[in-house]
């Protein structure tokens, strides 16, 4: 039982350091049309110079309008669990 | 708490609260902007709370939820705004008004009447983010249990 616990962590262990070993590299992604999209034109067409800003509340604000929603539930949950049901 | 400890919160809370308004408030120029900015003001509210305890807070429990629900309002109907075009549409941008200032594409200090409604939707971002987590530690403090002094 013991070899086989010791022999899963090697294979673990085995398997996270080729996993890195074969990483995309940091800061060179596969497509980036998108990105180069945003940093040409979100100044001009938002109108702000903060590009995550723009992004944020802009071009992807369904996102945002999610988050709030998320914000929202976890007020809404707090509340319900923390209720003083009775004296 | 101690004398010594209510008396640095009232000195700190301003700057606390000057800050997070001074994130929200230039987060199209800055990194920051509406839930950042709202975080930092509900950590005022946090420290409020430890200092003072949550008997002295206690009242102010409807007007955190009624400055979140006028957040989320005014959030849903800023991206109300653009429905001619489609929903979240930046219709002030570059329009000459309120924000509308256009801007020099490239390297530059950054405007304040600029982004549409970009500013805009970081203050009711702000506001609710402000006002929800701040409802959350008060409610912990307040039905959470135990001595809170």
């Amino acid at each position: 039982m013991k070899w086989i616990k010791v022999g899963a962590f090697l294979v673990m262990v085995g398997f996270l350091v080729g996993v890195a070993a074969w990483m995309h590299p940091f800061g060179v992604p596969w497509a980036s049309e998108m990105d180069d999209y945003f940093i040409a034109n979100a100044q001009v067409e938002a109108g702000a110079n903060n590009v995550v800003t723009s992004v944020v509340f802009d071009y992807r604000g369904f996102d945002t309008l999610g988050e709030a929603t998320v914000l929202l539930c976890a007020v809404v949950g707090v509340a319900l669990v923390l209720r003083r049901t009775r004296r | 708490m101690s004398v010594v400890v209510r008396t640095i919160a009232r000195i700190i809370v301003p700057m606390i609260l000057a800050f997070g308004a001074y994130v929200i408030m230039h987060g199209h120029l800055t990194p920051g902007g509406g839930f950042q900015g709202g975080a930092v003001i509900a950590s005022a509210i946090a420290l409020l709370l430890v200092v003072f305890g949550s008997g002295r807070l206690a009242g102010h429990k409807n007007l955190l939820s009624l400055l979140e629900d006028l957040g989320a309002i005014a959030f849903v109907a800023l991206a109300f705004l653009g429905i001619g075009c489609t929903f979240f549409r930046n219709v002030l941008a570059g329009s000459g008004g309120l924000f509308g200032m256009p801007v020099p594409p490239g390297p530059n200090p950054g405007f304040l009447n600029t982004g549409g409604t970009l500013p805009l939707m970081n203050w009711a971002v702000g506001l609710k983010v402000a006002a929800g987590l701040g409802s959350v530690v008060l409610l912990l403090g307040l039905f959470g249990g135990g001595d809170d002094r």
